[in-house]
């Protein structure tokens, strides 16, 4: 680790925000998005801004680079070698770009044009920057992909961006952001879109840039893990406003504001709790051999999602789906809801056969299953209001006749899921990402269903609403003993819930047992890597565990991790 | 679909605040609001003086006659005839006050006959996909190819059989303006259909076991029309150079049966040379000015529409306390952190 003994106003720091102040003009009236805020960056320092969303660390950072919409005032001085970008001339701003700051999207799919080569992206910016001839922007090209850990960037400096794995376009970018060098990289949220393992991949490869480049690094995150795991000096944002600012270590060990402190407090951990199982029973969803594809196109094969998964799920048991990004897990969970084709094996659910199954014969079935989706801000309707949204399943299935008749019964399912009654008169736009993911459980638990089949319901939201949410849905769930399926990417997360877990990878089952036996004890390598993916929001152990997984990976078990390409 | 509704969404005054156009007009500002105003006033003016027409017009549209005997063609405005007498002895401006509520006959007929067909095919197109889908998409684009006018030409024949009267004249160019309109609600509503399917809404009630005519109605119907009133102000745009075009030709209507400014064009075409110009100018305008209304709502609708567009108004100078009680539960939708 380097030292982080950098701090206070220095005169060579790459980056000086001084008393920075952004207010949006929007439909609703003014929008205060960064309240006085001030911060320095030294050179080769990884300066990481936590916060929930909202809180205006996207927008400070954003304008390191001067890119702010038009809807945007900003007042206060951002100093980048000695220019401040915010009185700075579009001639001046474009020639700061690139050569003095760079920028790393969160989206790497994105943010790549899909029309040019790679090599073409990242010479486009040393041709803006003149100066520069097509055969040497040609070297200097493969000279950075190299750099950045493409393997044979010669030959791969010719290929287009769907040619490369979300992992290696995260690298290509990060590429073109260090070509000319900067003095400072802003990373938006730069691992967001990726799955751990590949995360860990990424962060080594900025930890790299700083060590080797001695470029600063302006992190913007809400993962603790990952601030714990490359930051140097720690900034905590809340609704505009600096909370704190510490180095890592300090930080983690002995946070000063009470939001801080919240906010560490409802970061999920790894504590590996042994639950107590639930009664054996008859299974209420069972697979067997279970495959689905989706078909391909005239002439080409179909794409297997899943592939020969067998499993079981009893009365009243919480099953975590666990697995990254193309696993398969939510293929699974639409399967069980009737919402995604079975094409093989078997799959039984609540004593109906999905292969082959007619929707006329699974509708009456469909009461006892409850569904609570990934995003709650497009699960709504948009135009009904919360308690229509809700009272929906008791109407569709004759319990109520219209949304009015329903009240009684949504309001107690709306103080089972702790929002206030009036709530129900509102509209799904006027609540938060939080409330809006209850009132979504209180229309699953509607009908009173023997399974809820849960799709990553707190990804989308802030970790401090993310643990109010698991919590609710942990009491709910020993309140009414419904039988869960629980999918998510976050193993964190299935070991607060889960009595059993199933752990996929590439559509096929890895691992599947007990919860504290399979988070506890890992047989499957790829359960073991992906645990030791996991950053855990501790500077100090997660520096041990990166040196363990430094180790895991040298002793060769890396198999594919960056296979997924051409 | 991100209005900000304050306190009580139930209120008389929330519900009007949003309706199209009023809401429109509230959020609107500086040349955006002077575009949608002045098209609001245009048409406005259109659409009483079509209502009121008997009481405006100082003779009726096809009155050749008064006490005081008949009518001199061509004569200049005078205090009798205010925009002076067609070629055919009509007093112009009776002619152009009358014309407007052909005109907006016309609107009505057209865009009721097109609306209902074209977002019931295109809700069913888009929700259920598959053969139908592809079938109706190809009929939409066939019909797409035909030129309007001599479509519309077709149907006057077909419909009044070169004898047009006044509900002849407006149903042939209405029904001609429809065949060419379905298609265009068709496809609006279709690809607003099938990017509002695939929302989780949707799925989630498909979960909870609502049929499909229930989804398609409640759930995908309302959150497809959002774009609706800017065809509709196009096509009503539209529907009033297609009626001029008509009788501009001589398939309109008989000036006897109702005034038409297309067809008064087409007779004054001989008197512009002779230096008459009262005959041309005032029908000409007519039809632009409503064009111009019309499309101006539209195209300030469009600009409304979207985020991008629209203008905001900027109130500088207010408090950095003022502005954060304000904006507190907005935070959380204006900034797309993650």
């Amino acid at each position: 680790m380097s030292s982080n003994t950098v701090s206070g106003p220095t005169a060579d720091a790459a980056v000086d925000i001084r008393d920075l102040d952004v207010v949006f003009t929007t439909d609703g009236g003014d929008v205060h998005a960064v309240d006085h805020v001030s911060l320095q960056v030294a050179p080769g320092e990884v300066l990481a801004i936590v916060g929930e969303s909202g809180s205006g660390k996207t927008v400070t950072a954003r304008t390191i680079l001067g890119l702010l919409p038009e809807t945007a005032t900003a007042q206060g001085a951002v100093v980048l070698r000695g220019t401040d970008v915010l009185t700075a001339s579009p001639a001046r701003l474009q020639q700061l770009r690139g050569a003095d700051a760079a920028m790393v999207f969160q989206e790497p799919s994105t943010a790549l044009n899909p029309v040019y080569t790679v090599g073409w992206q990242i010479a486009e910016g040393l041709r803006a920057h003149g100066g520069v001839g097509k055969a040497e922007a040609r070297t200097r090209a493969i000279d950075i992909l190299r750099r950045v850990g493409i393997p044979e960037p010669e030959k791969r400096i010719d290929y287009y961006p769907h040619q490369f794995s979300g992992g290696q376009k995260q690298r290509v970018i990060i590429a073109m952001a260090l070509v000319l060098d900067p003095a400072v990289i802003v990373a938006d949220e730069p691992t967001t879109a990726l799955d751990v393992t590949v995360q860990a991949e990424i962060l080594d490869l900025l930890r790299r840039c700083r060590d080797e480049f001695g470029t600063a690094i302006v992190l913007i995150t809400h993962n603790m893990g990952v601030v714990a795991d490359l930051a140097d000096r720690v900034m905590v944002m809340y609704r505009g406003e600096t909370v704190e600012t510490a180095p890592v270590r300090e930080l983690f060990a002995n946070p000063q504001a009470d939001y801080t402190k919240t906010l560490l407090a409802a970061v999920p951990k790894l504590e590996i709790v042994d639950r107590a199982q639930p009664e054996p029973g008859e299974p209420l969803v069972r697979a067997k051999d279970l495959v689905i594809e989706y078909p391909g196109r005239l002439g080409r094969r179909g794409f297997t999602a899943v592939d020969g998964v067998s499993f079981d799920l009893g009365p009243g048991e919480v099953l975590g789906l666990v697995g990254e990004s193309g696993s398969g897990k939510t293929t699974i969970g639409r399967a069980i809801a009737g919402l995604t084709k079975v094409t093989g094996g078997s799959l039984d659910v609540l004593g109906v056969e999905m292969n082959g199954m007619r929707e006329r014969d699974f509708r009456p079935h469909r009461k006892d299953i409850g569904f609570v989706f990934q995003d709650p801000a497009t699960s709504f309707n948009p135009l009904l209001t919360i308690a229509q949204c809700v009272a929906e399943p008791l109407i569709v299935h004759g319990v109520a006749r219209d949304a009015n008749a329903a009240r009684g019964r949504v309001d107690e399912l709306m103080e089972a899921v702790q929002l206030p009654r009036a709530y129900g008169d509102r509209f799904p736009h006027e609540l938060s990402g939080g409330q809006r993911q209850r009132a979504s459980l209180a229309r699953a638990l509607a009908l009173d269903p023997k399974l809820l089949i849960a799709d990553e319901p707190t990804s989308a939201l802030d970790v401090s609403v993310q643990a109010r949410v698991l919590e609710l849905f942990a009491e709910l769930q020993e309140r009414f003993g419904f039988a869960s399926l629980f999918i998510t990417h976050d193993l964190a997360v299935v070991d607060q819930l889960a009595h059993r877990v199933v752990v996929l990878h590439h559509g096929k089952v890895a691992e599947q047992g007990r919860a504290a036996e399979v988070l506890g004890s890992p047989q499957d390598p790829y359960t073991r890597r992906l645990l030791a993916s996991l950053p855990v929001p501790d500077p100090v152990r997660q520096a041990e565990r990166r040196e363990e997984r430094r180790a895991t990976m040298a002793a060769g078990a890396d198999p594919d991790a960056e296979a997924a390409s051409a | 679909m991100s209005e900000n509704v304050t306190s009580n969404p139930r209120s008389l005054g929330a519900v009007w605040r949003r309706l199209p156009v009023v809401h429109q007009l509230r959020q609107s500002v500086g040349l955006q609001r002077g575009m949608l105003v002045a098209g609001l006033v245009i048409t406005g003016i259109f659409l009483l003086t079509a209502i009121f027409a008997p009481l405006l017009a100082p003779y009726s549209f096809n009155q050749l006659r008064d006490d005081a005997g008949r009518f001199s063609p061509q004569e200049p405005p005078s205090a009798k005839h205010l925009l002076g007498t067609t070629v055919g002895g009509f007093d112009v401006l009776s002619r152009v006050i009358w014309g407007s509520q052909t005109a907006l006959l016309v609107i009505v007929f057209a865009v009721l006959l097109s609306i209902f067909a074209g977002i019931l095919l295109g809700l069913v197109s888009g929700y259920l996909g598959g053969w139908v889908d592809r079938v109706l998409v190809v009929i939409a684009d066939a019909v797409y190819a035909f030129p309007t006018l001599l479509l519309a030409i077709v149907a006057a024949i077909v419909i009044t059989g070169g004898e047009s009267d006044l509900l002849g004249g407006v149903l042939a160019a209405s029904i001609s303006i429809t065949v060419v309109f379905v298609p265009q609600y068709f496809r609006v509503i279709r690809a607003e259909a099938v990017r509002v399917k695939s929302e989780a809404f949707v799925e989630s009630a498909k979960v909870v076991g609502a049929r499909a005519p229930r989804i398609m109605f409640r759930h995908v119907l309302r959150n497809s029309t959002r774009t609706l009133p800017l065809i509709f102000t196009l096509n009503s745009s539209e529907a009033i150079l297609t009626l001029a075009g008509l009788g501009f030709l001589g398939f309109g209507i008989e000036p006897t049966q109702a005034a038409e400014w297309g067809y008064d064009l087409n007779k004054s075409l001989s008197d512009v040379t002779a230096g008459i110009w009262w005959t041309s100018v005032f029908p000409g305008l007519a039809i632009v000015l409503v064009v111009l209304g019309i499309t101006l709502i539209g195209e300030s609708l469009n600009d409304l529409a979207d985020p991008r567009l629209r203008a905001r108004r900027r109130r500088r100078g207010s408090t950095a306390a003022d502005a954060a009680a304000a904006a507190a539960p907005a935070t959380i939708e204006t900034e797309g952190a993650r």
